[in-house]
């Protein structure tokens, strides 16, 4: 199933939305495919500011646990509450009801992969 | 990061695993596959119904010759002269000095043995056995490559392979087998297995494997409403470690021996083997540490080597732990000081930094009811 084609990807196989100074962020099917069955979700509090490429939380599967980085820099404006009863959101729907934070930031994210690009690195067709 | 050079091992049944959708991943140098739909799903339908896993990586050693037996008693912690033909005995395979090598089921057939140990374990186990072979008349014939195995395990499972098979499994007792035969393929059926749930072991040769595996998904669906489904190793992880079985290279390896393993049972004391020496020095001396089964609190699941503590003191490190599906909580096995090993006592784990209140308990974390047989 190919990536949805108005996201961004990061090489760490997070993706990214914008919607007006909002970020919605999460990670991809692919990787959550790697994961296996996501079994807890550590977000961080709203509020807090993240740099770019730093660290906002940790996502654990029955096989391994992952962290999750922040693509540009901003603040959290909010996380998913849903996945602290359902982490497996994450892996039923990775690209909509399995999001993660979204992250209040003025940066115009770039030098990330399409849809077409990334799914051509991990052969997803 | 080290590539290995050397190509991992197919089982008979890969083409069947790629077809499948498998995440295949390598263990113990063979591809294997470590799930198809989902580790949970794969778990609870085990629990619920059953699963069939590909455990053709095994290693299949088959003994002959006047001086089996004794030969296997020398390597063995477990006195298999009370084994009956049709009957299977657990038993470990020890160093000089108590470590374990692998931890293997053996088989008394009619006219030989059957050792099936781990595949990580085989090559080495097949040089141990050369280098103590020195006095014993025997021939050993590694039939890994040549016979296949699948393990059939849930509560349904008996039932619908007495529908199936041309000789009934329900009056097979645990831990004994029986050779059958359909048509002209011959397979051994062994009530045993590695989950926790009622079932069995079977093993072929790889010329009608494929064959029967079919037969068995589609058979199984004509005549069951809750047909079998594939499970890959992560359910089979998952499963063991509920059931508080043994996986070598978490809660055995050589530096571990089995006493302090709780595996006393399958230690012999009344015949000589290699180890017996110094395990029955370890017993007469006691136990520094012992394993237990600890529940975790919280979501976090607790992983091999991460270091359990009693307020200041390290008092022992786990080796397995998971997100338990069927009691819904996370739970691990640790090797702890002898002194908190008493159920109820509590204790910390470090969790990545943090430290996450763990109380120890009586294992197995899940037990099957006590069946008739």
């Amino acid at each position: 199933m190919p990536s949805p084609a108005d996201y961004l990807y990061t090489q760490t196989h997070e993706w990214m939305k914008k919607e007006g100074d909002i970020l919605i962020i999460g990670i991809t099917r692919f990787a959550v495919d790697e994961l296996s069955d996501v079994t807890f979700v550590d977000l961080p509090e709203v509020g807090r500011k993240v740099a770019a490429g730093g660290t906002f939380g940790e996502i654990e599967s029955v096989k391994a646990i992952s962290e999750l980085y922040a693509p540009v820099a901003g603040e959290i404006a909010a996380v998913n509450d849903a996945l602290k009863k359902d982490p497996s959101l994450v892996n039923q729907d990775p690209f909509s009801k399995g999001w993660l934070v979204k992250l209040k930031t003025t940066a115009e994210p770039h030098g990330f992969m399409t849809a077409a690009q990334y799914d051509q690195v991990h052969n997803i067709a | 990061m080290t590539e290995s050079t050397v190509p991992l091992l197919k089982t008979c049944f890969y083409d069947f695993h790629i077809r499948q959708g498998a995440k295949m991943v390598d263990f113990g140098g063979w591809s294997m596959p470590l799930s198809y739909r989902g580790i949970i799903a794969e778990h609870e339908q085990t629990r619920k119904a059953g699963s069939v896993f590909d455990v053709s990586h095994m290693g299949r050693l088959h003994f002959t010759g006047p001086d089996a037996l004794r030969f296997l008693q020398h390597i063995c912690t477990r006195d298999l002269s009370k084994a009956v033909v049709g009957q299977s005995l657990y038993s470990l395979i020890c160093k000089t000095d108590g470590g374990v090598l692998d931890d293997v089921i053996v088989s008394r057939f009619d006219k030989h043995w059957l050792m099936v140990c781990n595949a990580a374990n085989r090559l080495k186990l097949l040089d141990w056995f050369k280098t103590n072979s020195a006095g014993f008349n025997y021939q050993i014939k590694d039939e890994t490559m040549q016979t296949a195995m699948i393990a059939i395990q849930g509560p349904n499972v008996i039932a619908l392979l007495d529908n199936l098979l041309p000789d009934p499994v329900s009056t097979l007792k645990r831990y004994h087998f029986l050779t059958q035969s359909y048509l002209i393929a011959k397979f051994t059926v062994f009530r045993s297995g590695y989950t926790g749930e009622d079932g069995v072991e079977i093993i072929c040769g790889t010329t009608i494997a494929q064959m029967a595996l079919n037969m068995l998904f589609k058979q199984g669906r004509d005549i069951s409403s809750a047909p079998l489904q594939p499970a890959g190793l992560a359910a089979r992880d998952t499963l063991r470690m509920e059931a508080a079985m043994p996986l070598y290279g978490h809660e055995l390896h050589e530096n571990i021996d089995p006493i302090s393993a709780g595996l006393q049972w399958a230690v012999a004391d009344e015949k000589p083997f290699i180890g017996s020496v110094a395990l029955a020095e370890i017993r007469r001396r006691g136990l520094e540490t012992v394993l237990v089964g600890l529940a975790v609190d919280g979501p976090r699941i607790a992983r091999q080597g991460m270091t359990i503590w009693a307020g200041d003191k390290e008092v022992g490190t786990v080796t397995s732990g998971t997100s338990s599906p069927t009691l819904g909580k996370v739970i691990a096995m640790a090797f702890v000081q002898s002194v908190c090993a008493v159920p109820g006592t509590a204790l910390e784990i470090d969790l990545r930094g943090n430290r996450v209140n763990a109380t120890v308990v009586k294992l197995p974390f899940y037990k099957l009811a006590k069946a008739d047989t």
